[in-house]
């Protein structure tokens, strides 16, 4: 298995967060990963990418992800930008934080109020919804090797007290309510 | 666990009980330091965190801790780096056993905070052993080796090892550490018998060298980076044993056995030239991958024998020395005698992949059996420009 995954989102939504606890998850799973940020000058509201890798074997290469298999949009309007399909295949699972199915040919689609979840459960900094914990939720159960322990786990390991709950009722909100159309 | 490149570094300078630490922020660099003064805050890390104002203090005050007997580190990056210059050559010119990281960055103008390998090649000629890694993995086995080299009684010389911006700086990578104990074993505590400066017994240092001395003091400090690629083979193999990871001295070898084109290639996107070395022999074309892992001393002999007998030489270079050619690619033809293929590539953080090497690898292949004369190729440039010779 040779899995590779990529983030879109905006400055300050979490995605390089996010991109980190895809790894470390698969990492808990036993297998070989990696996640690289492509990093500009940090600004909140820029659109911004980050990525994984999910291997068996070790990971040699340090190139950025070209041809994901999943990719996140954390907001709907990226899916205009066309760097969000660069070298996406036919049959990739595009997970897109939306209130409604967009209408992508040739992609699968799995959808996700992921702002929803965020806001309720008040994952909030500077008016912007951070999205890192729902879509790490979200991805994880995409990938189809990363189980919702593990991604509890993962949360824990990171945040404590009531952060940590808020953080892991949006996670395990993203892995049970993502839904593949 | 899993840690950025950044990240491994400082788990590395932690075990190896750095006791100074003097430093001053620059991306992507700065990641490192911040680890370190929380580990050190923590309680976690005995040593003397100084934050000074400059790159320039940082060496300046490393080389001090160093004289008195410690054992000192610090890191830095691209402006960092060449604003700290004139102390890098004070430390390796004075064979101060510094150990410092350097996460390479391309320099300005135009500003770039991406990966270039042109700020660290820059010091080359400082009397420092010079490292590039591959992994966040080896970015942890380094820092600890880079102590072993540059405080052994045959080196005495300071250790400078990079990893590319971003690409392993920012990059989170499965890291296993080893104990603390293997790591004292590994490297025993400092016992500073390397100190010149005794509050006690005032001397003076810093004096000047007529031409009646210098020559001789340059010759012992040529002689001792000549013993010291003895000295990084010894650390690898030692630390090999110590962690159960194999690890590289000089060189790696990856599929070189009956290649008949090699890529030559140095720090993180190796990984990418082995994958398509791989995917290269899989399509019926023999080729090979030559990581330098070690910079200075510089390989010549073992680059001699791995590249003998190969079709075509392609010299990866993500540096580049303005009227003459890539770095790297210059320092194998003087090595090898015969100037190789010299592609110029990922400059400025452009991306390098498996494609792009499989890719150069075939360009190559092509070349040589066209009979092309050997010379740079500014690979995936874009516009109008040619191919320059």
């Amino acid at each position: 298995m040779f899995l590779e995954i990529r983030l879109h989102g905006r400055g300050g939504q979490g995605m390089v967060t996010a991109a980190e606890m895809i790894a470390e998850a698969a990492i808990l799973e036993g297998f070989y990963a990696q996640s690289i940020p492509l990093f500009g000058a940090e600004r909140r509201g820029a659109p911004v990418s980050a990525s994984a890798r999910i291997s068996e074997s070790p990971i040699r290469r340090h190139s950025q992800v070209r041809s994901p298999q999943i990719v996140g949009v954390c907001d709907p309007l990226l899916l205009y930008m066309k760097e969000v399909f660069d070298g996406v295949a036919e049959g990739a699972i595009l997970v897109v934080n939306h209130k409604q199915e967009p209408q992508l040919k040739g992609f699968r689609v799995a959808l996700l109020d992921a702002t929803g979840i965020a806001v309720g459960n008040g994952l909030v900094s500077a008016g912007w919804a951070i999205l890192s914990t729902v879509i790490f939720g979200a991805v994880s159960k995409v990938t189809g090797v990363i189980g919702k322990d593990t991604v509890l786990g993962v949360i824990n390991s990171r945040w404590k007290g009531e952060v940590a709950e808020r953080n892991r009722r949006a996670a395990e909100s993203g892995y049970d309510g993502v839904k593949i159309c | 666990m899993i840690a950025t490149g950044n990240h491994a570094v400082a788990y590395g300078v932690k075990a190896a009980r750095a006791e100074v630490i003097a430093a001053y922020p620059i991306t992507p660099q700065t990641q490192i330091i911040e680890k370190l003064s929380e580990f050190i805050e923590k309680g976690e890390m005995r040593a003397k965190f100084l934050r000074v104002e400059s790159e320039h203090s940082a060496m300046a005050a490393c080389i001090g801790a160093s004289a008195c007997g410690a054992r000192a580190f610090t890191a830095t990056s691209s402006q960092g780096l060449l604003y700290m210059s004139e102390m890098v050559f004070w430390a390796g010119l004075g064979s101060f056993p510094v150990v410092m990281a350097v996460v390479t960055r391309a320099l300005a103008p135009p500003w770039s905070i991406w990966n270039e390998h042109t700020d660290i090649l820059s010091q080359r000629d400082a009397g420092w052993i010079v490292i590039m890694c591959e992994s966040v993995q080896e970015a942890y086995d380094a820092s600890i080796q880079a102590f072993r080299i540059a405080e052994d009684r045959r080196v005495r010389q300071p250790v400078m090892f990079g990893l590319d911006a971003f690409s392993l700086s920012h990059t989170s990578e499965r890291l296993d550490l080893i104990g603390q104990e293997e790591a004292d074993a590994f490297l025993p505590a400092p016992e500073g018998d390397w100190k010149v400066i005794d509050v006690q017994e005032p001397t003076t240092y810093g004096n000047m060298a007529s031409p009646e001395r210098m020559m001789e003091i340059r010759h012992s400090t040529m002689e001792r980076l000549k013993e010291s690629s003895g000295v990084i083979e010894e650390a690898a193999s030692e630390f090999s044993r110590v962690s159960g990871r194999q690890q590289a001295g000089l060189v790696e070898e990856y599929r070189t056995s009956g290649a008949e084109v090699m890529l030559v290639v140095v720090g993180a996107s190796s990984g990418d030239a082995k994958d398509a070395a791989d995917a290269l022999r899989d399509e019926g074309v023999r080729a090979g991958v030559l990581r330098l892992r070690v910079i200075r001393p510089f390989p010549s002999e073992r680059i001699r024998a791995a590249l003998q007998g190969c079709k075509a030489v392609a010299v990866v270079d993500r540096d580049y020395s303005f009227g003459l050619g890539g770095i790297i690619g210059q320092e194998v033809a003087s090595a090898t005698g015969a100037g190789p293929f010299n592609y110029i590539a990922g400059i400025g953080g452009r991306d390098l992949s498996v494609m792009d090497f499989a890719g150069i690898a075939r360009d190559a292949i092509r070349r040589a059996e066209a009979g092309e004369g050997r010379g740079e190729i500014w690979w995936g440039i874009k516009g109008s420009q040619e191919p320059s010779r």
